[in-house]
């Protein structure tokens, strides 16, 4: 060992080491993270545009017009839909489907788990774009319905709010599915198969193993990808601009969209911007805790 | 004996195989429509013809004569690559030091750090703005990378595959008088290539496929990116399908790659993250 720092003992050294190779890291969130947060706090206590921003007279105004913004209540109560609807459909499928692939007796297990796991490779603007030409008026859709005679016109699934949303429940299950199967898929290759192998001399059938063995081993990875799923919806955005434009007349329009279109499209407001997300950030922080409170006391 | 109970398991998974069968055909299908309209007219597309045609340099011509194809796929692939190669280096260093040097303080950083993750991108999307646009970054690749070059998912990652990295080896290395970084560099980095492998689809696929962020501070139209460009190709009134599809072909394609050359080692990765 070179004697450099002398007075430094090894472990010392080693200490040293350790915080160098996490600063860069560290550094950067909190300057791209947690710094950005805070701004964003003090931006939602303003008014005006540019270099005239001030503080607000009543200091809390921006969150004050939220209660009487009947867009934004609808984008909240919108992304709640997709969120309750969409993520319960998407996990369970997902861990069904790696239940099903990691038998061992199945075959073209590789294939089957390429063609699950393929829409994640394609992009969300793209996939957005291809269920939005997908259900068109004049889309594939349509014309199979037609062709089958279920319909003699083309519906417009996308200028109609209700089926405007299973539209998007549908892209978003397809394009997660696969992904969310994937951490299952890794979390089971995890658990010994002599664990199944003694359930099934016990009697247990399929129904009781999965949940009495699969679930309770996979709850670490289950909470894991439920709090990524939440995460993820809570801030949709490229499938509310792309498929749906976040029509029609605003009924599938998310939380993102509308403060997208709040600072950057008609009349920018970044105080009443940084205010609407300050209360995504409050509500991904809540159900991220409860989440993991849920998650705790179960064991 | 053996070969009848094998048949007999057989046919007991047939009604998995079916599912299996259907699940892939509705994953596929609307990949290989995408494909197939790209090579078709809009209005062979709008009929519902699904087999592909012939109309695919037709479209191209189209798009390019459109929309800067080049310059943006140059842009995207230079933005992507940036950030994954930046991101792994700082990610696995991190995660490295938080799992090998891992002490009282380090931890209660990491969990810190994990509070990250539930920031929201449309959060600190105008604070950044203004951060950025005042510093100059707007239009450059240093904008774009910077706020996703050091993620707490991936330092996630990579610590809990730093786990199953024997201490042993880093010992053993100290006593043949290796620096700590050596170790890291000549030690961690070559045995752990699958979860590089991994971490690398994951940012490369999240920086090439980013939409919000770009949108935001690529301004001018000479830094644009691929998904804002197959975006712009729907603001009209009459969407020309078959260009539509050719712009997505080629927004898709270098991601789909990437998945494909690194699957294996992806699902490793992954694997050792999880467990």
């Amino acid at each position: 060992m070179n004697s450099k720092k002398k007075g430094m003992s090894l472990l010392g050294k080693q200490r040293a080491a350790g915080w160098t190779f996490l600063a860069p890291a560290t550094i950067m969130i909190a300057i791209m993270s947690f710094y950005p947060m805070i701004r964003a706090f003090i931006i939602s206590l303003q008014t005006g545009a540019g270099a005239n921003m001030r503080f607000a007279d009543p200091i809390f105004s921006n969150y004050k017009r939220i209660l009487a913004d009947k867009v934004f209540q609808q984008s909240i109560v919108n992304t709640f839909l997709y969120l309750i609807i969409q993520v319960p459909i998407m996990l369970v499928l997902a861990i069904l489907l790696a239940q099903l692939l990691n038998n061992k007796d199945l075959k073209f297990k590789g294939f089957f788990r390429t063609c699950v796991f393929l829409p994640c490779a394609t992009s969300l603007v793209s996939y957005s774009l291809i269920f939005r030409s997908m259900f068109a008026t004049d889309g594939l859709i349509n014309s199979i319905l037609i062709k089958l005679g279920i319909l003699s016109t083309g519906y417009n699934f996308l200028g109609n709010s209700a089926s405007a949303k299973i539209v998007i429940i549908l892209a978003l299950i397809w394009r997660w599915t696969g992904y969310n199967m994937v951490f299952y898929l890794a979390g089971l290759q995890n658990i010994e198969y002599s664990v199944y192998e003694a359930a099934k001399i016990d009697g247990a059938n399929g129904w009781k193993t999965f949940w009495k063995i699969t679930v309770p081993l996979l709850k670490p990875t289950i909470i894991m990808t439920f709090i990524m799923s939440i995460n993820g919806t809570l801030q949709l955005f490229d499938e509310s601009v792309n498929l749906t434009k976040g029509g029609p007349a605003n009924s599938t329009i998310t939380m993102s969209h509308y403060i997208y279109n709040t600072c950057f499209i008609n009349v920018p407001n970044f105080g009443y911007a940084a205010a609407m997300s300050f209360i995504i950030f409050i509500m991904v922080a809540v159900l991220a805790f409860i989440n993991l409170k849920v998650g705790d006391t179960r064991d | 004996m053996t070969k009848k109970n094998k048949s007999a398991i057989q046919r007991r998974l047939i009604p998995t195989y079916i599912f299996l069968i259907i699940v892939s055909f509705i994953s596929v299908f609307p990949l290989y429509w995408m494909i197939s309209a790209a090579t078709n007219t809009s209005t062979d597309v709008s009929r519902g013809r699904i087999i592909p045609g012939s109309h695919f340099m037709e479209n191209f011509r189209n798009l390019t004569s459109q929309q800067p194809l080049w310059r943006a796929l140059g842009n995207s692939f230079f933005y992507a690559i940036l950030t994954t190669v930046i991101c792994l280096l700082i990610c696995s260093i991190a995660g490295y030091g938080f799992e090998v040097y891992h002490d009282k303080w380090k931890d209660r950083v990491f969990s810190i750090l994990l509070l990250a993750m539930m920031v929201p991108q449309v959060a600190t999307m105008v604070p950044l703005f203004k951060m950025f646009s005042k510093a100059g970054l707007l239009n450059t690749a240093v904008g774009f990378i910077l706020p996703i070059i050091s993620t707490p998912f991936m330092i996630m990652m990579f610590r809990q595959n730093a786990r199953s990295f024997p201490v042993d080896i880093i010992e053993a290395a100290r006593i043949d008088g290796l620096s700590e970084v050596r170790i890291f560099f000549q030690m961690f980095i070559p045995t752990m290539k699958s979860t590089y492998a991994a971490a690398a689809v994951i940012t490369f696929m999240n920086a090439w496929n980013s939409y919000l962020w770009p949108k935001v501070i690529m301004t001018d139209n000479k830094a644009m990116t691929m998904p804002m460009l197959i975006a712009n190709l729907i603001t009209g009134y009459v969407t020309d399908y078959g260009m539509l599809m050719c712009g997505v072909l080629f927004c898709s394609i270098p991601t789909m790659i990437v998945f494909f050359v690194l699957q294996k080692q992806f699902a490793e990765g992954i694997t050792g993250a999880v467990k």
